[in-house]
């Protein structure tokens, strides 16, 4: 096997068990940074012996058992290569543990992630990083943060967790109201930060980790509800991009939703309503279960979507909803009204929020007003970063321009 | 793990207590440690004189400097602790919680850093 092979192989098995060799590492010491050192070195031997030697069978378990070896035999001075020779056979012999065992230790790195007692903004860039295995860099761009800003509150989120003693541990039941509004937010972040640039891996874990909580807590309707909302969304996933065009929600090709997932998650949100204790991801579930309903109606219920934007503002309020709910308005009760609602929107940092502007140029365009449509159409061009909006913003521009002639 | 509370208050609010307010206290802040002591958790405590009474001192400056008063001034002051030793912080906070002080000031939970450095 060529080295670059190996590379590869170790780099698949990094971004797959990352978050799970980090919690299991990291569970007993409560010492992330000294686990992320463990493993780092235990992939550079992994590139080292993998070629000569052959992809051990367990992987994982090879990879956990050099990097155990590596925190414990700190006396060796030549330890790296002493260590390796022996993994492959240790590795054979240990297996790795059960895969409940696995997962148990994944959820309390997440619990410690986003404990009470960690700065709340940076919770879901912690969990990013340790659970799922982003680099700060990544991280950074999804946040708007410079990235050496970044890295330097990532380690001092992790020093606080070894020097203050937070245990790694699954909270009793008692804990889950005060402990699990932050992990929702944080695997719903991790959701958001993946949907459009991502290559949907990390959507998959953020998904799968969401399944897992409304598993974990079946009473907390928002845990229900959180991942209703992520399967709506994903069941959309072969539709959002047509010919590198992003294709909004409306105009999407019902064809190809995931009329399964769509059930599921509508099952779930409808028993998480049958709790009686709305909140934030209920709503935008329910808001996204009105889009899904197209493909039985063959229409967008405008009217049921412009209600649920109001009470998830009330619930919730942010730029994203306040912008989305003027969208729908403009839908429901025309574009005047939807410029009205733009015009009210009072949140920091409006001016630099592409989807203001684009909603607004529709608004206008539909207005008649075209000058001030295309204007504003360029506006959101220069404030957009992802390839599938742009292409669609410059369509939206093109058709514009049709008009104007 | 050892973990020490910083009980900080606005000392005015002291400045307003009756005797029947201080007897009060004593009695719940003796309930406290009697709860801590039956877990066995307790290892001291201390309830300190007003900040503005504090005589602060350094040699860092190369020689020998004595002032009156806190090394800081700050509208909250540090008026006790608590020294408690458990597993963790989730354990710390769930006794920090019960301590009568959260009811009119601020605990600040610090873990012990001897031994691990």
């Amino acid at each position: 096997m060529s080295r670059t092979d190996a590379q590869a192989r170790a780099e698949d098995v990094a971004r797959a068990a990352y978050g799970k060799l980090i919690a299991m590492l990291a569970s007993r010491s409560g010492d992330i940074i000294a686990a992320e050192d463990a493993l780092a070195d235990s992939f550079v031997a992994a590139l080292k012996t993998w070629p000569e030697r052959g992809i051990p069978d367990k992987p994982e378990a090879w990879l956990l058992t050099v990097a155990k070896n590596r925190r414990t035999d700190q006396a060796r001075k030549d330890a790296r290569l002493v260590i390796t020779d022996e993994a492959n056979d240790m590795a054979d012999t240990q297996a790795i543990e059960p895969e409940e065992a696995q997962l148990d230790e994944r959820l309390k790195l997440m619990f410690v992630c986003a404990h009470p007692a960690i700065d709340e903004t940076i919770r879901t860039p912690l969990m990013l990083q340790t659970v799922l295995g982003l680099e700060a860099e990544q991280i950074a761009k999804a946040f708007l943060i410079k990235p050496a800003t970044m890295a330097q509150r990532l380690v001092r989120a992790k020093k606080k967790i070894k020097s203050a003693g937070i245990p790694f541990v699954v909270p009793e039941p008692e804990a889950y109201p005060e402990r699990m509004s932050a992990v929702l937010e944080a695997v719903y972040g991790a959701y958001a930060v993946d949907w459009l640039e991502g290559d949907g891996d990390l959507s998959h874990e953020a998904f799968f980790l969401s399944n897992i909580l409304a598993e974990l807590d079946p009473e907390n309707p928002e845990a229900l509800g959180l991942t209703a909302l992520i399967g709506l969304i994903e069941s959309r996933r072969d539709a959002r991009i047509h010919n590198g065009v992003l294709v909004p929600v409306p105009e999407q090709d019902v064809d190809l939703w995931d009329r399964p997932l769509i059930d599921r998650s509508a099952s779930i949100l409808t028993q998480a309503s049958l709790k009686g204790r709305p909140g934030r991801f209920q709503l935008e579930a329910a808001i996204q279960s009105v889009h899904a309903a197209r493909s039985v109606t063959g229409k967008t219920d405008w009217r049921a979507l412009s209600q649920l934007y109001h009470g998830l503002m009330q619930a919730h309020p942010s730029i994203g909803g306040a912008v989305s709910r003027a969208a729908v308005v403009s839908e429901d009760a025309g574009p005047a009204e939807g410029l009205k609602m733009l015009d009210l929107i009072a949140f920091d940092g409006l001016d630099s929020y592409q989807p203001f502007h684009a909603v607004r140029a529709h608004c206008l365009s539909e207005l008649g007003r075209v000058a001030e449509a295309a204007e504003a159409y360029n506006t959101a061009l220069m404030l957009c970063t992802d390839e599938p909006s742009q292409r669609w913003l410059e369509k939206k521009t093109a058709d514009l321009r049709k008009k104007m002639s | 793990m050892r973990y020490t509370f910083l009980l900080y208050s606005d000392p005015a609010m002291a400045a307003n207590m009756t005797e029947e307010d201080w007897a009060k206290s004593k009695e719940i802040y003796g309930q406290y440690i009697g709860a801590l002591q039956e877990a066995g958790v307790f290892v001291d405590t201390d309830w300190l004189h007003p900040a503005d009474t504090a005589t602060t001192i350094t040699l860092a400056g190369g020689e020998k400097q004595v002032q009156d008063g806190p090394f800081a001034e700050t509208k909250e002051t540090l008026g006790g602790f608590f020294a408690i030793d458990v597993e963790n912080l989730d354990e710390a906070l769930k006794w920090a919680e019960k301590c009568p002080h959260v009811h009119y000031g601020k605990l600040e939970i610090r873990a012990s850093a001897m031994g691990s450095v």
